[in-house]
């Protein structure tokens, strides 16, 4: 178990460095020259944008920045914003919270209510209340994210007067409420398909029906056998989902005003202000990893036989 | 037999009939709709609940909602379909590449599509936003650039499997050239799964066209697209509700059509696959 959760360990690096990589030159190779961009409004002396440039080190070759920036940034340093002087990682790491809060939230909302409703659908596979399950999941696969927030802040903000529309309320729950719902919803449906098809999958299988020969009743079986079964697929289905789950967070910060990592990239994206956006998006992915390295640590925890290799 | 199993398929048939809907509506809006979406324009008129002339109210410089959503459809479309088209020449190409020719080239497109994979596409298509800015064509290269991993795999595992059978080796020793192994005998059957990667794949661009739309960076005023629409909507969801209502629904069931449909190609082309597992949903 040690010699795996090292070995993963050491898979992470290169594939942190491969993506940083790719985000650097992708954020700092095409053109439409970042310190240009950020000093081009205000029509400045060429000398002045020269000036600028150097101050930010831009006037460098671009292996020589590479090396710079993945050398500060394992030391946890993200540069400097072009547009006001502070730390990116500072800035980045103040918002961090508030986006884990809200993304916890709906990976729980999800797991909570799609894992139990997809069990049940699989259990009384072919009934009505499955037909019924499944429509509502199909549906909930395809609303759009945010306009399902409009809808939820419209008719239980507006019309009831029962939660705060927007913003973060001093972390008070009730106004948590709304986002992590808009957030998690969509996530609900795609929990509860994969649950009742994996659920499905394994009722059929082998193990089941000899459980089912050698007299079990059917809550052993259902527990014993078929949950802790197809757990191991919604576990690392809900890892892979909670990648998505944290970029959509982007969208519902910002519908909501909610002070993440989410408000502050687009708000990075609008003012070119690159390297506050490399941040930001680094940091999520590497959230979205970390979470994936838990899941997979757990999944073999659960299941020793899985070989990885 | 295969239209006969075509109607038998629920999905295929209801998913099938709205995405067909939605195209004529996108090819006829000119037609269909009443007013102009950007130039009948008329402070007047502004911001009217639906009802009487306007079926769908107006917006706040008086124009038509219900002329603006049926031209969105133009829109939205077209994102679906020029970043599929994106993604699948770049993912089928790699695949092909990767599986048949091995060693260096295969480590090399494997290793950038595990890493496509440990990326949300939101999340990579924002970057290019970042780099080159917002704006609708813009949001076209940003989500055309960033969702081939999938195709890519498929084929590649494919190509693999196709590599040792008879009729490659047939063509092989034909003397036929490896290009064209590879786009006459072996792409033929990777083209049933890429079409159903193709059509989830326009569900999700046509959703993420949408959300990044609503922020802004996608398609900007008075261009009348669903996102756009939502994002000018926001202030004024609780004066004039009608205006955040009416593109979401037309966002909805567009992407319920293309979701159903690609569930209905998956059903008929690969019947046993087990729902919502294999494929569908999980990016």
């Amino acid at each position: 178990m040690f010699a795996f959760i090292v070995r993963r360990l050491l898979q992470f690096i290169p594939t942190i460095l491969g993506i940083s990589l790719i985000m650097f030159l992708l954020l700092n190779l095409i053109p439409g020259n970042a310190a240009l961009s950020s000093a081009g409004r205000l029509e400045l002396a060429p000398e002045v944008v020269e000036q600028i440039k150097a101050e930010l080190g831009l006037d460098k070759p671009i292996v020589q920045r590479y090396v710079q920036y993945i050398t500060r940034l394992a030391q946890g340093d993200m540069g400097q914003s072009y547009l006001r002087r502070y730390d990116v990682s500072e800035v980045v790491f103040s918002r961090l919270g508030a986006t884990l809060k809200l993304a916890f939230a709906a990976i729980s909302i999800a797991l909570l209510i799609g894992v139990p409703l997809g069990f049940f659908a699989a259990l009384k596979q072919g009934t009505w209340m499955d037909m019924l399950l499944t429509v509502v999941a199909v549906g909930g696969v395809s609303i759009p994210q945010f306009w399902l927030g409009i809808l939820l802040m419209y008719f239980f903000g507006f019309m009831l007067h029962l939660l705060p529309t927007s913003g973060y309320g001093n972390g008070s729950l009730a106004n948590l409420v709304l986002p992590a719902l808009t957030l998690g919803l969509g996530y609900t449906a795609m929990l509860a398909r994969i649950t009742r098809a994996a659920v499905i999958e394994v009722l059929t299988s082998d193990y089941v029906r000899t459980a089912r020969a050698k007299g079990l009743s059917e809550l052993a079986i259902n527990v014993r056998h078929v949950f802790r079964n197809a757990f191991v697929l919604i576990l690392t289905t809900a890892g892979l989902l909670f990648g998505s789950l944290i970029g959509q967070t982007v969208v519902v910060e910002r519908l909501f005003s909610w002070p993440g990592i989410g408000s502050l990239v687009v708000e990075a994206i609008f003012q070119r202000d690159i390297p506050v956006a490399q941040g930001c998006l680094l940091v999520i992915i590497f959230v979205f990893l970390t979470v994936n390295l838990l899941v997979d640590i757990l999944y073999r925890a659960i299941n020793p036989q899985i070989d990885f290799e | 037999m295969m239209l006969k199993s075509i109607f038998a398929h629920k999905n295929l048939m209801f998913g099938g009939t709205i995405v067909v809907l939605v195209v004529l509506m996108a090819i006829a809006a000119p037609l269909l709709a009443p007013f102009d979406p950007v130039f009948d324009a008329d402070l007047m008129n502004s911001e009217m609940p639906p009802g009487g002339e306007f079926l769908f109210g107006t917006d706040t410089n008086g124009r038509d909602v219900l002329s603006r959503v049926i031209h969105g459809a133009r829109i939205s479309l077209s994102v679906g379909l020029v970043t599929q088209i994106l993604n699948t020449i770049i993912g089928v190409s790699l695949g092909l590449v990767a599986g048949y020719m091995g060693r260096f080239w295969d480590d090399l497109i494997m290793g950038l599509t595990n890493i496509m994979l440990s990326i949300p596409v939101i999340v990579f298509a924002l970057a290019i936003m970042a780099a080159l800015g917002p704006g609708l064509i813009n949001l076209f290269i940003a989500l055309g650039l960033t969702n081939w991993a999938y195709t890519c795999r498929i084929t590649r595992a494919q190509v693999l499997s196709d590599k040792k059978k008879d009729y490659v080796k047939a063509a092989k020793s034909l003397g036929y050239s490896r290009a064209s192994i590879m786009f006459t005998q072996i792409m033929p059957n990777i083209l049933g799964p890429v079409l159903v990667i193709a059509t989830l794949g326009s569900a999700e661009a046509i959703l993420l066209e949408a959300a990044l739309s609503f922020l802004g960076l996608g398609a900007q005023p008075p261009t009348p697209s669903w996102g756009g629409m939502l994002s000018s909507a926001r202030d004024l969801l609780f004066v004039a509700p009608w205006l955040s209502i009416f593109p979401g629904i037309a966002i909805f069931v567009t992407v319920l059509g293309f979701n159903m449909l690609g569930d209905g190609l998956r059903d008929l082309l690969d019947p046993k696959s087990v729902g919502a597992t294999k494929l569908g949903g999980v990016r």
